[in-house]
């Protein structure tokens, strides 16, 4: 299915993240004037959209990964479950990061 | 000189001259990274605040010193594994590809360093 390569292209994209994943951490462990940069980094819009892209990734990666350590038992290799899967892990990705959102939005206004 | 024989050096090796072995730890740190990223993203929609204070002192706490810094690991372990699968089946010259994986296994290591020290420098008290 299409989907497939999609797998490995969250999977790197992750890879990147982990650099954002690192900078918020040294920042904070820095001092308080650096993680405000930081923080205002990331309340930025562009950066902001490029976050959520990031979480989508997370999710997909997460519940796809899941799909293939299913595989890996032998379990919901026929067609018609591999596709049934297929779309959960998507359509659920697509779910969990709007969910995810919608709770840090509400919870801080956005100002994040 | 070694004294194990041609064949017992090859069993089980197959054509990745390694076995199984990155094959399975791409899996067990799959499993792990399932645990660990359910409960980071729990700890950040748990988190009142994304300020300075907050989150130093939430580092700080033992418990997410010690889970953070075993999800820097697994999930530097488990991305070196992937982007090392997705080198081998694009980068067709080999030169290229020597290349290629040394700098981001030198990438991998420098993260997995920095966040770790960045978390162990909080949790030790050395950050204001």
């Amino acid at each position: 299915m299409a989907l497939s390569i999609l797998h490995r292209v969250m999977g790197c994209a992750l890879s990147v993240g982990l650099l954002l994943f690192t900078y918020w951490l040294v920042a904070a462990a820095t001092g308080k004037a650096e993680y405000e940069t930081a923080r205002a980094f990331f309340g930025h819009a562009l950066v902001r959209v490029l976050l959520i892209g990031f979480s989508f990734a997370f999710f997909y990666h997460l519940l796809n990964g899941v799909r293939h350590l299913t595989w890996d038992t032998g379990h919901g290799l026929e067609r018609k479950a591999a596709r049934l899967s297929g779309w959960v892990a998507f359509l659920g990705a697509l779910a969990t990061t709007a969910l995810f959102w919608s709770f840090i939005f509400l919870r801080s206004g956005g100002a994040a | 000189m070694s004294m194990r024989s041609p064949i017992g050096r090859v069993l089980g090796l197959g054509a990745a001259k390694e076995g199984v072995s990155h094959w399975w730890a791409q899996r067990v740190t799959s499993v792990a990274l399932v645990l660990l990223g359910l409960w980071f993203v729990s700890a950040l929609l748990r988190m009142p605040t994304f300020s300075h204070e907050f989150v130093v002192a939430w580092i700080a706490v033992p418990l997410n010193s010690v889970l953070l810094l075993l999800l820097i690991g697994t999930s530097v372990y488990h991305s070196q594994l992937g982007v090392q699968v997705v080198v081998e089946d694009y980068v067709t010259h080999h030169g290229l590809k020597i290349v290629t994986m040394l700098l981001i296994t030198f990438a991998h290591v420098a993260v997995a360093a920095l966040a770790s020290f960045a978390v162990l420098r909080i949790a030790f008290g050395g950050a204001g």
